[in-house]
């Protein structure tokens, strides 16, 4: 756990990036630090492994005060990863990523030995390792960078907009992979964006600072869009957070009515919507995993307003119409 | 003049073993303060121009006057080589602690913060990070160096010093053209192969400046 206790940075020249911040980010989760440009999030972050000294405060790790640490030791203990990578342009990829180990004394064998199964780990094939950074693209890079700061095993690391220097499409490709290896590793990361939609979605917590260095709000994700601390937080969040707060719950509870009317192939899959003009596609169908925002979608861009729900095997076997997921969210909210 | 070579093999092989030895050794001597001088200057931002100021002011220095002058100062015999040695690395820091200053000041300064972040102390990012990026900065200061040192050392031949500059001083006297041509071409060819013998190194050992 990194504990910020009552935390103040004011820099020479008297402003103050961080005010009064406590905060808790617990073990093992992701918690996002988001908001506007100015607002600290980024002074906050670095403060955790001492690139930065706090006027006042501490920042414990696992309840020990950073301060009292060697800094480059502490340092090797907690991997980092910066917007453009900052990669080494003067060292292949693979010796890049055997940066920290070797660092901390192990062989250059063996620190490269690690480094090529964290390169694959990461989605980057053997092909790789010889090449330097300057060959890579952008988006190769931000796996480079990821590679890097994992290549100790570190228990902590922390993010300083990694995603946000990629194009849209890469950049959801990374989120996806991302999350798919901190759910294998587990480690407790803290992450600054100033992308609020991607603090919603990679926060197990968000903790969203206003100018100034002010903590606006700190919870999950559902929290942040059901119950904005304030006006700040509400217009940060966004206007359309009713919809996107349906992302957080599945379809699994929703009753669905039976299949009528679709036409389906022999397997019972579904084939369309019999219209005048033949069969109208149905646009897609969802499984009982899928989210509410996914169901909700599916409503409404049928053809007929009614969206398919499949079971494991493709075959159709519900129907929910604009008004049976109308009833149901407001069941819900009842 | 091949003539002349065969009858004078050895003095122009002395000549030239000289001043091979009169041009390297300030290299050497000039790179290895070079480096600590021109970290000073990024390390700390202030004494930057103070520096850079001071060496060129002492790079646009005659070296005749400069030959001439260090005796006095330095207590040295007239002719002693130490002369010439001590004004060509006067020349070679003069021009290499500036670009090894602006070769480290080049390093992105977001390569610097991910080092120091990775857990680096500060002697070791230097020597592991901030100076092999700079190394393509600083070698093309070691190669201008080199270059300019070789056709220097001739100048001190007219103090009676300065290995193939000797042989000009003879084909004048004599009114004999011969090892003025040889002096000439030896230490072209000289200059020639120092040069590509630095950009040979340069390609082994900063192939990432090929990459891309």
């Amino acid at each position: 756990m990194i504990t910020f206790e009552d935390v103040v940075k004011v820099y020479p020249g008297g402003s103050t990036a961080v005010d009064h911040l406590s905060l808790e980010l617990p073990t093992g989760k992701i918690t996002t630090l988001v908001g506007p440009s100015g607002c600290g999030k980024t002074t906050s972050l670095r403060m955790i492994n001492r690139m930065v000294t706090p006027t006042s405060g501490r920042i414990l790790i696992d309840g020990e005060d950073v301060a009292g640490k060697d800094e480059a030791l502490l340092r090797r203990g907690i991997g980092y990863v910066i917007q453009h990578a900052g990669l080494f342009p003067h060292r292949t990829v693979l010796d890049n990523v055997a940066t920290v180990p070797v660092l901390l004394g192990e062989t250059r064998r063996t620190a490269r030995t690690k480094a090529l199964v964290l390169l694959e780990r990461v989605g980057l094939s053997a092909e790789f390792a010889k090449r330097y950074p300057a060959q890579l693209s952008g988006g190769q890079q931000q796996r480079v960078g990821v590679a890097r700061a994992l290549a100790a095993d570190p228990p902590i690391m922390l993010m300083d907009e990694p995603f946000s220097a990629v194009d849209p499409v890469v950049r959801a490709q990374l989120h996806q992979e991302f999350l798919r290896l901190q759910q294998d590793l587990g480690k407790t990361i803290a992450m600054v964006t100033h992308d609020i939609d991607e603090a919603i979605k990679l926060g197990d917590h968000v903790a969203v600072l206003r100018a100034g260095g002010h903590l606006a709000q700190f919870g999950t994700p559902r929290e942040l869009l059901a119950e904005p601390a304030d006006d700040f937080v509400a217009s940060f969040v966004g206007r359309d957070r009713g919809l996107r707060s349906l992302s957080f719950d599945t379809a699994s509870e929703l009753p669905v009515k039976p299949v009528d009317g679709l036409s389906l192939d022999d397997a019972g899959r579904p084939l369309g919507w019999p219209g005048p003009s033949g069969l109208q596609p149905t646009g897609g169908a969802f499984t009982k995993e899928d989210s509410l925002r996914t169901v909700t979608d599916l409503v409404i861009s049928s053809p007929v307003g009614i969206a398919v729900r499949v079971g494991p095997d493709g075959a159709a076997d519900g129907l929910v119409s604009h008004h049976d997921l109308a009833d149901y969210l407001a069941s819900r909210r009842s | 003049m091949i003539q002349y070579l065969r009858n004078n093999s050895e003095i122009v092989w002395l000549a030239l073993q000289e001043h091979l030895y009169l041009a390297l050794l300030p290299v050497l001597l000039g790179f290895a303060i070079s480096l600590p001088l021109g970290y000073l200057a990024v390390r700390f931002p202030r004494l930057y121009h103070p520096l850079i100021n001071t060496f060129g002011v002492l790079y646009s220095i005659p070296s005749l006057a400069l030959f001439v002058f260090l005796p006095v100062l330095l207590g040295t015999k007239v002719l002693s080589p130490v002369n010439i040695v001590v004004a060509l690395t006067i020349y070679t820091v003069a021009l290499l602690a500036r670009t090894v200053a602006d070769g480290l000041r080049a390093v992105d300064p977001v390569v610097i913060q991910a080092a120091t972040a990775m857990g680096y102390r500060r002697l070791r990012r230097l020597t592991a990070v901030e100076l092999p990026i700079a190394l393509p900065v600083i070698l093309a200061g070691l190669r201008v160096a080199t270059v300019s040192n070789i056709s220097l050392v001739s100048v001190g031949s007219l103090i009676g010093i300065g290995g193939l500059g000797q042989l000009f001083t003879r084909g004048f006297q004599l009114f004999y053209i011969e090892p003025i041509l040889v002096g000439i071409i030896l230490s072209v060819l000289l200059a020639g192969l120092a040069d590509l013998i630095i950009v040979l190194v340069q390609r082994a050992i900063t192939p990432w400046t090929r990459a891309a």
